[in-house]
């Protein structure tokens, strides 16, 4: 028998305490392993697509491929029935393993997917992915239609939907000239992409938030960088926007329109000093998928209604 | 009293050993795409047919695809992955007699991110001079000579700013730290949005990248540091003894000082090369491991290595399993095990202390 000796203490103690730390190795083992899900496969000859990207998923549902789909990122949220399908995670962290289990027979992803290590072992495993360039453009929105409509062959649909979107756009820049004529200054706008005080991201040229304002007819304030900045309140005065805009999720971040004009800044600026304050569904405005004219008369409306007020 | 302790440090040996086993097992076996036995014996198939030089006309199908390039790679790197974190955090802690030294403390880690975040942002852009091909391996080439290039600044400001002082060379670490990060902000800042993808990706530990060119050229690695750490023993538990007992115990201070640091450099650099920033896995490791077979480094290495490639395969397996068919980092998850954990060991430290 052995005798508990102050010497022999601490080994004891590091024996219970490696009993402690296995035995919890074990459950965290055993946790991973009860995770496994059961990945089912359709032995039909159709195409399985996964699509990555809000607007490419909008698009494969206005040409009506939808039941092509397998599976779709997490910001693919438009139509609602959209979430039905498994979601392979964030477009930019995409898991290689979890799009091979959907078994997809191709995978279609913008420039934005990644990380390019994950899309090149798909392309590997023999799953073709094809990859569309996401230009912030009208003529880029009828370019990924029709590429979609090539390699889903839906094509007609895929005509159709152009042709009913180019009438809407042409509908859509009849009268947007006839104001601009009439509105001898153009309003200057400025996208804050924002969720708090602290860290304020303005769109500079070259980003989607930019064509958009243009689309609406109004000038950015911020055109003198491209990309995304972070905005410290003197550029924000110097900018002189007449209107600010921001995503309804950041505008519900600070939660209402005095907070807002509590940005530091913000009530040196026209826009602030007038209230002129709008936000918009960031899935609307800077999606660009089919509902592209909607938007730009939606962002359009919204810019005359706080500039009446 | 001596073969007690020695027969307890190899069952531990054996019982690091068997989990390690038991773990890369399990997440063999876990994962969104569902295998069973029948997709091992067409892998071994399909491996006598490679052997047998033939092997070109037989061809994988989609499970046994995945287990071959995308889940044996994976696990493999993560058991090489955390045992070169374990490994490196190890030698920082004998190297500083301080048990919260982390390769991320001296800011090798740091420099590594940092020469990564500058090739993205000042070279990358240069497609004419690299091709796609050795940009994949530009990245992690440069992010490793950032970790040498940090370990030979903080030996050569060792010997000339703060002469033999360990915590000298901590505070050193502590101030490159700070340099490494206000550069990275500064690429961040000066980076388009394509960069910050890369950027973001690359800062975000993950050990997605895994493919068959990577594990063999880590575990090359993990195998040559392990190898001389076996014959430095004797002078690296010399040297816990404080640097003045060792020099006099006639080790060479500044020689084995500069070797470590360059082995360090080695395990964290590739390491963060080919996985991003990986964190909690240096420290936790070591601590653990010398809470079970105490501070020995003959016993202590290997167990820490053994310990840290089971705590990051636990830690990839949750991230890869538990939201098929997305994943998440799994720095979140060496993050929620570390935490607890060092805090845990912190208390039973002062229990045993009083």
């Amino acid at each position: 028998m052995r005798r508990m000796t102050p010497a022999r203490f601490p080994e004891t103690l590091a024996f219970l305490m490696r009993r402690r730390a296995l035995s919890r190795l074990g459950a965290m083992g055993a946790l991973a392993f009860s995770q496994k899900i059961h990945s089912s496969s359709h032995p039909d000859h159709k195409q399985r697509i996964v699509c990555i990207g809000a607007a490419l998923t909008e698009i494969v549902y206005a040409i009506g491929a939808q039941s092509y789909l397998v599976g779709v990122d997490s910001t693919s949220t438009f139509p609602a029935d959209a979430q039905r399908f498994p979601q392979v995670g964030y477009a930019r962290s995409l898991s290689a393993e979890g799009i091979l289990a959907l078994a997809p027979t191709s995978v279609i992803v913008t420039e934005e997917a990644g990380p390019p290590s994950v899309l090149r072992q798909i392309s590997a495993a023999g799953v073709a992915v094809e990859v569309l360039d996401s230009e912030y453009r009208y003529e880029g929105l009828i370019k990924r239609i029709a590429v979609l409509g090539r390699l889903l062959n839906h094509e007609a649909a895929a005509v159709s939907l152009i042709e009913r979107l180019n009438l809407e756009w042409n509908q859509l820049h009849l009268p947007i000239s006839a104001e601009a004529s009439i509105i001898s200054a153009p309003c200057r706008v400025l996208f804050l992409f924002a969720h708090s005080t602290s860290r304020l991201m303005a769109a500079g040229a070259q980003t989607g938030a930019n064509a958009m304002i243009h689309y609406a007819g109004a000038t950015n304030a911020a055109s003198g960088y491209l990309g995304y900045r972070p905005l410290t309140p003197e550029s924000l005065v110097s900018a002189r926007p007449d209107v600010l805009l921001m995503t309804d999720h950041g505008f519900r971040a600070f939660g209402d329109i005095s907070s807002v004009l509590k940005i530091p800044g913000v009530m040196q600026t026209p826009a602030g000093k007038n209230r002129h304050i709008t936000a918009m569904d960031a899935g609307l405005l800077l999606g660009f998928g089919p509902r592209l004219p909607f938007a730009v008369k939606h962002l359009r409306s919204q810019f005359m209604g706080v500039l009446d007020s | 009293m001596k073969s007690v302790l020695h027969h307890f440090k190899i069952s531990t040996f054996f019982l690091s050993l068997l989990f390690v086993l038991i773990f890369a097992l399990c997440a063999l076996q876990s994962g969104a795409v569902e295998l069973n036995w029948h997709h091992w014996s067409k892998l071994i198939a399909f491996g006598h047919t490679m052997l047998s030089s033939e092997g070109l006309a037989y061809s994988l199908d989609g499970e046994t695809y995945v287990l071959l390039h995308l889940r044996i790679p994976r696990v493999l790197l993560g058991v090489l992955v955390g045992a070169s974190l374990g490994l490196s955090g190890a030698l920082v802690q004998g190297l500083f007699r301080n048990p919260l030294a982390d390769p991320s403390l001296l800011g090798v880690t740091t420099g590594a991110a940092c020469a990564a975040a500058l090739t993205i942002v000042l070279i990358a852009e240069q497609r004419i001079l690299f091709s796609v091909e050795a940009r994949a391996w530009l990245l992690p080439l440069v992010s490793f000579m950032g970790a040498f290039l940090t370990c030979m600044f903080l030996n050569i400001g060792a010997t000339w700013l703060i002469p033999s002082s360990f915590s000298g060379l901590l505070l050193l670490g502590i101030a490159l730290n700070a340099l490494g990060v206000a550069v990275i902000g500064l690429c961040t800042y000066l980076a388009t949005d394509e960069q910050l993808r890369s950027l973001s990706f690359w800062t975000l530990g993950s050990l997605a990248g895994a493919n068959w060119t990577i594990v063999p050229v880590l575990g090359l690695v993990l195998v040559a540091v392990y190898l001389w750490c076996r014959t430095q023993v004797q002078r690296l538990n010399a040297l816990n003894l404080g640097e003045a007992t060792a020099a006099s115990l006639g080790v060479c201070v500044p020689r084995l000082r500069w070797t470590i640091s360059v082995m360090v450099a080695l395990l964290a650099g590739l390491s963060v090369a080919f996985c991003g920033v990986i964190g909690f896995i240096g420290l936790m490791a070591p601590h653990l491991a010398r809470a079970l077979v105490g501070a020995n480094l003959r016993a202590l290495l290997p167990i820490s290595m053994l310990l840290g490639a089971s705590l990051l395969l636990v830690a990839d397996t949750l991230a890869r399993t538990l939201v098929i068919p997305a994943e998440i980092p799994v720095g979140i998850f060496t993050a929620l095990l570390g935490g607890p954990f060092l805090m845990l060991m912190l208390r039973t430290k002062r229990h045993r202390v009083g």
